[in-house]
């Protein structure tokens, strides 16, 4: 049985349904945008005072800049960069946790 | 006492599903019932031999084929018409269930309460990673654009003459997100629920073969090639933060997907705590293991042939069909659309990924993106609008709850 409401009626809701949809998501993007630059902002207050000295006494100024969520240089004694990307792949595997969230050292083949 | 071993084994034949087909074949739902039979055979072979979303449509061929053997009172319609019925003493009675139902009817009991969906959404919220969302917010843009399918699917559905109720439920098959058509069709209308659920998870297993050529149309090689920026690192607090402003934000917004966005987010807060692993471990395994064995064989058990074998489903298939294809074709829009506003930097393809089906539009995405250039790798920026479409789905059936409990 159809219901009362008319074809075009139900043309006007089809719309008006996609529009909430996306005035729903833009508003949410804003607020998440909102956040997310909040805590960027927080997160450069912070970084400030300790990231100044290391640049100006420490990193060569030819050096290229870090890639973006790099948490600074790995050293590799004796292992190929392949061989160290698949133990760092491993161990983050075997720990359950993201790659980004673990910081490695420095890796060494032991003989 | 004399025994009649002609008299016994006549009996015997006489109850059984055998003579029920050949005796009854003619009979009314006698021949339906054979043909669901070769129905979930062919399911079985699909989900078995070809792997379509095997997990799902394992459970659902099977209850198929239980709820079709006649004589075998596992799940029995009348009482769920009684159930929706206001003038039969039954009317919302889940004790006459409990009481005369089958296996499968308490197993449905679930189902029509909403509480299967809502406990899937949980897992899968448990096994979302919302980073990419977080670190690019324009990606929730591609999830509302290819919510497209859901309402023109519900427009058309209601000119191919299904009411207010049934047209939201066919065209929320568009969203590509099983649990919400669920969701959706168990509160509008029930007896589409089969037909739905199985167009659902079919399509859904299909997005390989249906959204590739969709993409391929709506851009250009030169488009597909584009490698886009490594996203910023999103920090633990900020993924803390988030479903609790999602579900404030969204539960406030439209009340009616609380329960839908409520579980999605709670699954993801026990992952991103780092306090409750053994909650979010249960959620994830556990518990998602055995709501998707109920989930599927009581949905399964929905598919008798009296109320399946009509030509409402085959309109609901096609309207499925159209619906995904037209989903896609609007988060590709919307892909094409910040491709624009970022002169160039965004690949139009992780549009596609705004339906909701995680992580297979993802994935087909990033392997379009591939296939116009070996080295593109756009699976995290395509996860962003993937997830945002899990939102976008659901706030779109909140619309159609809302409207259809309005007027329907």
């Amino acid at each position: 049985m159809l219901s009362e409401v008319t074809v075009p009626d139900q043309g006007l809701l089809a719309v008006l349904g996609w529009a909430v949809v996306f005035v729903g998501l833009i508003a949410l993007m804003l607020v998440v945008t909102a956040v997310g630059k909040a805590f960027s902002a927080k997160k450069k207050v912070k970084e400030e005072p300790v990231a100044a000295p290391v640049v100006v006494e420490e990193v060569p100024a030819a050096e290229k800049p870090l890639a973006p969520g790099s948490c600074g240089e790995l050293k590799l004694y004796d292992t190929p960069p392949k061989t160290a990307a698949m133990l760092m792949a491993i161990v983050a595997d075997q720990m359950g946790k993201p790659l980004n969230e673990l910081r490695f050292i420095s890796i060494k083949e032991v003989k | 006492m004399n025994i009649n071993i002609g008299e016994i084994l006549l009996n015997i034949w006489n109850g059984s599903g055998f003579a029920d087909i050949i005796t009854g074949f003619f009979a009314e739902g006698g021949w339906q019932y054979a043909v669901m039979l070769i129905v979930s055979f062919v399911l079985l072979f699909l989900a078995i031999k070809k792997k379509f979303e095997p997990l799902l449509l394992v459970g659902i061929a099977f209850g198929c084929l239980l709820s079709n053997l006649p004589g075998g009172g596992l799940y029995h319609q009348e009482l769920w018409d009684a159930f929706m019925d206001p003038a039969n003493p039954a009317y919302h009675s889940y004790g006459a269930i409990m009481r005369e139902g089958g296996v499968l009817d308490i197993l449905y009991i679930g189902v029509k309460t909403g509480l299967y969906p809502c406990l899937i959404f949980m897992g899968v919220g448990a096994m979302t990673d919302f980073g990419p969302l977080i670190a690019n917010p324009k990606s929730l843009i591609l999830g509302a654009a290819a919510q497209l399918g859901v309402f023109i699917a519900f427009f058309l559905a209601r000119l191919m003459g299904f009411d207010l109720n049934e047209s939201a439920s066919i065209g929320i098959i568009g969203g590509a997100d099983g649990p919400t058509a669920i969701f959706l069709t168990t509160r509008l209308a029930p007896h589409l629920l089969g037909a739905i659920a199985v167009a659902a998870y079919s399509y859904m297993a299909l997005i390989p073969l249906i959204q590739p050529p969709i993409m391929r149309l709506m851009t250009t090689k030169k488009q597909r090639e584009i490698k886009m920026v490594q996203s910023r690192t999103v920090s633990k607090t900020e993924k803390i933060i988030f479903p609790i402003l999602v579900t404030v934000f969204v539960a406030l917004l439209l009340p009616d997907t609380a329960a839908l966005i409520g579980c999605l987010m709670l699954g993801n807060l026990f992952k991103e705590t780092g306090l409750t692993d053994r909650l979010s471990d249960t959620v994830q395994n556990a518990l998602m293991n055995t709501i998707t064995i109920f989930l599927g064989t009581a949905v399964g058990a929905t598919m008798v042939g009296t109320s399946f074998l009509t030509l409402e489903t085959l309109g609901i298939i096609l309207l499925g069909v159209f619906a995904f294809g037209l989903s896609t074709a609007g988060g590709l829009l919307g892909g094409q659309f910040l491709y624009w506003i970022s002169k160039g930097k965004i690949n139009p393809l992780i549009g596609s990924a705004g339906v909701s089906a995680v992580p297979m539009a993802a994935r087909v995405a990033n392997i379009e993106g591939q296939k116009a250039n070996p080295s593109n790798y756009l699976l995290m920026h395509a996860m962003g609008p993937n997830v945002a479409g899990v939102i976008g789905s659901a706030i779109a059936a909140g619309f159609l709850l809302s409207v259809c409990s309005l007027l329907g």
